[in-house]
């Protein structure tokens, strides 16, 4: 079980004068709603005259598009409107998703709706709009497209062959980006080591299976030239702004509105061909339309991740110190990097994170990104983590195997060290503060690690086959203008908070950054009742709307603390400053004689209560005729943050998985999991345990179960929910957390991000628990998701 | 498409008279119909459990029963169970342990967790998990949820009730 009792009394100094709510488990309340049923979803919002938009997709992985006959349709029950991808691209214009700072990388243009060819089974092609969902659906039967399927790439492995054709013959070849890192002296290290080993890793494509699939209803109103889209979305300015460019609007014509979403983990965090659809129709229509997908449309066309093959070497010596890592990384990522963070990220990130937790000084990378007819690719929770983290444990347990030494000792032994920063990465990452050895030092005794081995021990003289599996990781956090900015895309680094003194004493505030569940709400009202001074009920948070809130990123590479949290802090403090230059204006006293309590205003040398916020507010609000000439009550105050000090905030962490492996069935018992994470100060520990723990299940799914599995003509195999395995409660473990809280100096805060580093460490702890099951059977499997089949085959049993 | 067949059933105790297609599945017509937001869809399969509602007593997935099939019968959503305090110390235990996140998946979980403690009042956590494990949750990693399950088996064994969350003054 989690110990809250180790985080009582803040063993960070408090970043303001009462602090009350930071550092505690302070339930949401904003959450209460949604045990109620009374969340707004996008489902549950109904406009008038609102259409439904369902779409004809590719049944085939390419296709030439010869003829659409759409009579038919048209003329079916309810039908407003059947529309290809030629007259949709009269109004939407078509985009190319690559990054500037990605040198050399390439994708072709996509459409809204499919022209001329469609590249991967699922790929929107013909639009329906009718007057309710089912009406639309009977319509899309009469849709008659004349195809002719097209040579399709699948495998990965041969994108770049001479004789394989090409997706798109205007980018000369199926590489999307390439990228090669060669740093110290690779190849004399790995000639002259005592000790190399080496695997190949796979891993197999999978999704993130959101529980509300994606889901907007565009409203275009004609009078006002306005474009409404209420979306289920991380990143509403970022929308706002792609929907300007591509249909010629301005920001202030474009007004994107995110209320509750039902899960996100990177998925809702790309623009989709369906979501240009949907706001083209609207406009087109006049009239609201209403596009949710449903369970298989999410399977073909929400964003994959993770289809990798890697090969990997550690170089070491006898002493026990990694000298040198060495990977070759291709991946495949669709037939378009998918718009606007491209797919290339996720290899890139492989390349900069293999070997990040250790000391060495000597690393190869190779990366291609190739072009296939499947879904694309693109960021999912933990963007590359995952790989980086499973390839670089997998190596370690594989040298530390080879040099007879126990793989926590191993690692203790090359972890950068607590006191070695800041430095940078052999890979060129900048690391601003870490705690590997503190973090190692810490699972060790949680899970009794002695007692663990001896156990194993005991147990396989008995023929049970156990494994302990360790994973230290580090993650980056709080992106700088560094991640997208630099490259051209226009997504924010920084984020904004508007915080509002209400007339009757309550706090608004007002976040860039929205609520996918992981309590950001939450948190931020914590940090807003304390730096303002009020109680956690009178605190009030706004998010998710373009016209409203300052500009922002939204939720995107764990910023929602460290990012939007600092500048709720900041807006908070500020505020607080005006509430007392103001009670000074009315009470005719120096400020500097004042303090803020509990929502009073104090004399700071006696502690007597002389306003109450309420009074503050109604003065300032409705008796500034009372106050001194020229003085301005400024009630409500804007600050905006961006972390600027390092291209991201590294967060750091360990984590093990202790699991039993049936050699006659492959089948695998999670027993437990432990994590320790260090992600600066920690808000609400309970929250933390939360993004921890679900984080990690995500990643045991991609350990074990998940894989979007596709039969060799590019048909996806198993598009639903009960062919495409995602963990249950009754197969995951108890996941004990603990934290270390080694704030980030680049903020008044301290906070890292704590969002995916469960994912980053799960699979590479799972792994090497297997593989350390296996080990007396000298077998072992680098290929995720672990099956029971892959499990039986290393062990020669079938 | 038009064949509507009338079919009238209770609905969180008020009753509804109505004209459905047949094929229209129960949760479409709670949430379109009716405008209940607490059912979710998130497969209409039966393989997630978000659309988790209850029929005469019974917890069935609303994606996969007719509305025409629930005519006559007294049907119970997670609004209806909320207002008549049936849910209240679970959903007292599911705030204090943040025992969900997008919440997308708990009107399902809540109502199964519900079924479990009135049907298996001594279960342990390993039963828990087995019982929810026809409800997906995607954000929590369970361990929160059986947390929470858990607290309120124990308390109902010691016959005590879970304290409503407040925040601290």
């Amino acid at each position: 079980m989690n110990k809250p009792a180790d985080l009582k009394g803040l063993v960070l100094d408090p970043v303001t004068n009462d602090q009350r709510y930071i550092g505690n488990r302070e339930p949401r309340h904003g959450a209460r709603r949604l045990l109620e049923g009374q969340g707004t979803y996008i489902d549950d919002i109904q406009l008038p005259r609102m259409g439904h938009v369902v779409f004809w997709r590719s049944p085939v992985a390419h296709m030439k598009i010869n003829k659409i006959h759409t009579e038919q349709a048209s003329k079916m029950p309810g039908v407003l409107a059947v529309v290809d991808g030629v007259q949709m691209a009269k109004i939407c214009k078509p985009w190319v998703a690559t990054l500037g700072h990605l040198a050399g990388m390439k994708s072709a243009p996509q459409h809204a709706l499919a022209v001329d060819r469609a590249c991967w089974q699922g790929e929107p092609v013909v639009a329906v709009v009718a007057e309710t969902r089912a009406q639309a659906e009977d319509a899309l039967q009469l849709v008659d497209v004349e195809w002719e399927e097209l040579p399709a790439v699948i495998s990965m492995e041969s994108a770049l062959d001479p004789e394989t054709p090409l997706i798109h013959s205007e980018l000369g070849d199926n590489l999307c980006f390439t990228r090669s890192l060669d740093v110290g002296n690779v190849d004399e290290v790995f000639a002259s080591a005592d000790v190399v080993a080496e695997a190949t890793f796979g891993f197999g494509r999978h999704t993130g299976v959101t529980l509300e699939p994606r889901c907007q209803i565009a409203d275009y109103n004609p009078g006002e030239r306005r474009l409404t889209v209420y979306h289920s979305q991380q990143a509403p300015h970022m929308m706002q702004d792609l929907y300007c460019r591509q249909f010629g609007l301005s920001e202030s014509d474009v007004h994107v509105i995110c209320k509750d979403v039902g899960g996100s983990f990177g998925i809702k965090v790309h623009a989709y061909p369906d979501d240009f659809a949907t706001v083209g129709l609207a406009m087109m229509l006049e009239r609201p339309v209403k596009f949710v997908a449903d369970r298989l449309e999410s399977f073909t066309s929400d964003i994959h991740a993770r289809e990798h093959r890697i090969k990997g070497r550690i170089a070491a010596n006898k002493a026990g110190d990694i000298l040198a890592f060495e990977i070759d990384d291709l991946t495949g990522i669709g037939p378009y990097s998918m718009f606007p963070r491209t797919s290339a990220i996720e290899g890139n990130q492989v390349v900069n994170l293999v070997g990040g937790p250790y000391k060495h000084q000597n690393y190869r990378a190779h990366l291609n990104v190739v072009f296939q007819n499947k879904a694309p690719t693109c960021q999912y929770r933990g963007v590359g983590h995952p790989i980086a983290c499973a390839v670089t444990e997998g190596l370690v347990d594989l040298a530390a195997q080879k040099l007879q030494m126990d793989p926590l000792e191993f690692r203790k032994r090359n972890v950068i060290p607590d006191d070695a920063y800041p430095c940078s990465g052999i890979s060129g990452i900048k690391l601003e503060v870490l705690s590997h050895e503190q973090c190692l030092r810490t699972i060790e005794k949680m899970m009794d690690y002695s007692a663990l081995r001896k156990e194993q021990a005991e147990l396989r003289k008995k023929g049970i086959y156990r494994g302990i599996g360790f994973a230290t990781l580090i993650e980056l956090t709080n992106p700088s203008p560094a991640f997208y900015g630099v490259g051209g895309a226009r997504i924010a680094s920084q984020d904004g908070a508007s915080v509002r003194l209400d007339p009757s004493g309550v706090v608004s505030v007002l976040v860039g950054v929205g609520e996918q569940g992981q309590g950001t709400e939450g948190i931020y009202a914590q940090i807003a009742a304390d730096a303002v001074g009020v109680s956690i009920n009178q605190v009030r948070i706004v998010t998710g709307d373009t016209d409203v809130t300052p500009y922002g990123g939204g939720t995107w590479a764990s910023r929602g603390a460290g990012v939007g949290g600092e500048a709720v802090l900041l807006a908070c403090q500020a505020l607080q400053e005006n509430i007392l230059k103001l009670a000074g204006a009315i009470l005719n006293r120096p400020v500097s004689e004042l303090s803020v309590h509990r929502s009073h205003v104090l004399d700071k040398a006696t502690g007597e209560q002389l306003l109450p916020f309420s009074e503050i507010g109604r003065i300032g609000y409705f008796r500034t005729d009372t106050l001194p000439a020229g003085f301005s009550a400024d009630l409500m105050v804007t600050r905006h943050y961006t972390q600027k000090d390092y291209p991201f905030i590294f967060t750091n962490g360990v984590q093990a998985s202790y699991v039993e492996v049936d050699p006659d069935t492959g089948f695998v018992k999670l027993l437990k999991h432990w994590a320790v994470e260090d992600c600066g100060r920690v808000i609400n520990p309970m929250l933390v345990d939360e993004q921890v723990r679900g984080a990690i299940v995500q990643g045991i799914g991609g350990a074990l179960f998940e894989e979007c599995l596709y039969d060799d003509s590019g048909l996806l195999r198993n598009g639903s929910m009960a062919d495409y395995l995602v963990p249950m409660a009754n197969e995951m473990p108890d996941i004990e957390v603990a934290h270390v809280e080694t704030p980030t100096q680049s903020s008044k805060l301290g906070a890292k991000g704590a969002g995916e580093a469960g994912t980053a460490g799960a699979p590479g702890a799972v792994q090497n628990a297997i593989n350390d099951a296996l080990a007396p059977f000298n077998a072992s499997v680098f290929e995720q998701p672990i099956t029971s089949e892959k499990i039986l085959r290393a062990l020669k049993k079938i | 498409m038009s064949l509507k067949k009338k079919i009238s059933m209770t609905v969180n105790g008020t009753l509804v008279n109505a004209e459905v297609e047949p094929r229209r599945h129960l949760v479409d017509f709670l949430r379109e119909d009716l405008h209940l937001k607490g059912p979710h869809l998130g497969c209409e399969q039966g393989a997630c459990g978000a659309c988790t509602v209850k029929v005469d007593g019974q917890i069935i997935r609303g994606c996969l029963y007719l509305a025409v099939q629930a005519d006559g019968c007294v049907v119970e959503t997670v609004e209806g169970l909320t207002k008549s305090g049936v849910l209240a110390d679970l959903q007292e235990s599911f705030m204090r342990h943040n025992a969900m996140q997008c919440g997308f998946c708990s009107s399902g979980m809540l109502l199964a967790a519900a079924e479990l403690v009135e049907k298996q009042p001594k279960a342990s956590r390993e039963e828990v998990r087995e019982w929810i494990s026809g409800n997906y949750c995607r954000c929590t990693g369970y361990h929160s949820i059986v947390d929470a399950i858990v607290d309120v088996l124990n308390a109902r064994a010691k016959g005590q009730k879970i304290k409503p969350v407040t925040a601290h003054a």
